[in-house]
């Protein structure tokens, strides 16, 4: 199951400004931009952190500002750079918690539950740490952790910001090999372009909270958007299969 | 659901029914020592059976059954309010103290001694508690979101004046009064009647029941605001809520034992290490803990110094300096590992 989102001229002083953005069911989007020029906020919009000053956002068709925090977190599923934990936290339980929006207020996990959670833990390679203690999990483990906890909340669509954010090379491509394996809806902040060129249908670009750019990779990344959006002078050429490859020249 | 999990399921609610006949025994156990030794059977045969009248009836009957049902209760109310602060504001060493709520609760207590108000003292403890509390949720406030940090850092400080106050009153005191203020304020079950019993007994078992019925959201905080949000819960509305049932809880706790302390952040602490995280578990395992912990602590506050009492609050810090090097101990080998 992979559902649409839609959104509708958001703003949200002073990060965003009149944001449209349309996301059809299965698409893997991502949204790259600078420091600062509101991936991350307008993410957080979606998955209801930050009241957008206006606009609307749909997920689905259902606005998610006037939905109920549940509905929503039954659609949708966010993983982040790192989330806490403490020390007594198994990684089964964290995994665990992605049932809290199916699940009354004391948490009472049915065998089906249980399945769920020992088959996303599953698909992402993270069973055999089922007792470990989160906290002793390396950069890589945890961020498996958190998709396999964003699995098991069953998402139309998943939110992603800079999941590989301290991952090494290989588990990078892992993990965004995974995510395209879902079959679900995703729309990923990332910072490699690259990278983000080669796990993602469709880029748009953030640039001071507003959308300068949007379309397939390789019509995206190109020498005068590096220039114009990250103020570099880089060098992109393509490869073989047609993606942009982003060379940049420190010395001249 | 594998054997394993299915497993730890039976061990866990195992846990639960061995420490409840734990509690049972050590209620009765605690009711034959004091200063006047009444023996174990003697002890069952007075509560369950038609008991002879006469002095060990009396004691037991009038003396020691209340006291050691209030221990009870007042271990399981500050046991479980540490669980729940502990989660809620994401920060190891909370316990009621850092909500201004035990210390309120003290100034309240004093200042009705002074007054010569003692009958009052409950009444005003409370009072003392939630105003104190109050201040510490308004300051706290943050444009209508809690921030933990600002909640912790307000609450000691409101703590502290409070406890200065209460200090500053207690030293100006007359003699004749000095000694009943600081038991007070150490804590202590002495002169427990049956009437001090329902207030605090029914706010326990609601709050402690309510608190248990939250466990979900309770380990999603874990998440932290973020992660809790993605998973639908409403972090705000939900850390404002329990943070005002525990003070409420520890309010009718502290206004009937005095301030306690230590026993709110060691209990659940010690039931994770056990047991783990998940609040389903923590919350009521460290409600049967507080309680077995208090029942026993306050046996040693009868009859280490005879025919003096030790207040409550002593022993419990003498349990709880060492405690705090184990937790400290523990966060430095997570720190190297």
């Amino acid at each position: 199951m992979s559902l649409s989102l839609e959104i509708e001229d958001v703003a949200w002083a002073p990060v965003l400004h009149d944001i449209t953005l349309s996301v059809p069911p299965g698409e893997i989007l991502g949204l790259i931009g600078p420091n600062g020029s509101g991936k991350s906020s307008l993410l957080r919009c979606v998955y209801r952190r930050r009241r957008p000053d206006r606009g609307r956002i749909l997920v689905d068709g259902l606005n998610v500002w006037t939905a109920g925090a549940g509905d929503v977190a039954r659609r949708v599923a966010v993983v982040t750079q790192d989330s806490p934990a403490d020390l007594e936290n198994s990684v089964e339980q964290i995994v665990a918690l992605g049932r809290v929006p199916y699940l009354g207020g004391l948490g009472r996990l049915t065998r089906a539950d249980h399945d769920l959670i020992d088959e996303a833990m599953e698909r992402c390679e993270v069973r055999t740490l089922a007792r470990r203690s989160y906290t002793h999990l390396s950069g890589g483990e945890r961020q498996r952790v958190h998709l396999a906890r964003a699995l098991v909340q069953q998402p139309g669509l998943l939110l992603l910001d800079e999941p590989t954010n301290h991952l090494d090379l290989r588990h990078q491509v892992e993990l965004l090999r995974l995510v395209r394996s879902l079959g679900v809806t995703v729309v990923a902040a990332l910072h490699d372009l690259q990278l983000a060129g080669a796990a993602c249908d469709r880029l748009a670009v953030l640039s001071a909270g507003r959308l300068v750019a949007d379309g397939p990779p390789a019509k995206v990344v190109t020498n005068e958007l590096l220039a114009e959006v990250y103020g570099v002078a880089a060098e992109v050429t393509r490869g073989a299969d047609g993606l942009p490859r982003v060379n940049l020249p420190l010395s001249r | 659901m594998t054997v394993r999990a299915a497993a730890r399921r039976v061990t866990l609610a195992g846990s639960v029914v061995l420490l409840a006949v734990l509690l049972g025994l050590s209620l009765i156990a605690a009711v034959g020592l004091g200063p006047v030794d009444i023996p174990f059977t003697d002890v069952w045969r007075i509560v369950f059976g038609d008991a002879p009248t006469g002095p060990p009836a009396v004691i037991v009957r009038d003396i020691r059954l209340p006291r050691v049902l209030l221990g009870a209760i007042v271990g399981a109310g500050l046991a479980v309010t540490g669980a729940v602060l502990q989660g809620v504001l994401r920060n190891p060493l909370a316990d009621p103290y850092l909500i201004g709520a035990s210390s309120g609760a003290s100034l309240g207590a004093v200042l009705a001694l002074m007054s010569g108000l003692s009958w009052l003292l409950p009444v005003a403890a409370f009072t003392g508690a939630m105003a104190t509390f109050a201040v510490v949720l308004l300051l706290a406030r943050n444009g209508g979101q809690l921030g933990v940090t600002r909640l912790i850092l307000s609450g000691v400080a409101v703590a502290a004046l409070a406890e200065a106050a209460t200090n500053f009153i207690v030293l100006n005191s007359p003699d004749s009064q000095l000694r009943s203020a600081l038991f007070w304020t150490l804590g202590g079950l002495s002169g427990t009647q049956w009437s001090d019993l329902p207030v605090p007994a029914i706010v326990v078992a609601v709050f402690a029941g309510w608190f248990w019925s939250r466990s979900a959201g309770l380990n999603a905080l874990v998440l932290g605001e973020e992660g809790a949000t993605s998973l639908g819960v409403e972090v705000n509305r939900l850390r404002v809520r329990l943070v005002i049932g525990s003070a409420i809880t520890v309010g009718a706790v502290v206004s009937v034992s005095g301030g306690i302390g230590f026993v709110a952040l060691m209990v659940p602490h010690a039931v994770r290490m056990v047991v783990g995280g998940d609040n389903r578990w923590v919350v009521p395992l460290s409600a049967l803990a507080g309680a077995l912990l208090m029942v026993w602590v306050d046996v040693g506050a009868r009859l280490l110094n005879q025919p003096d009492e030790i207040p409550i609050g002593v022993i419990t810090a003498m349990l709880g300096a060492p405690f705090f090097l184990v937790l400290l101990a523990r966060a430095n080998r997570r720190a190297f590992s």
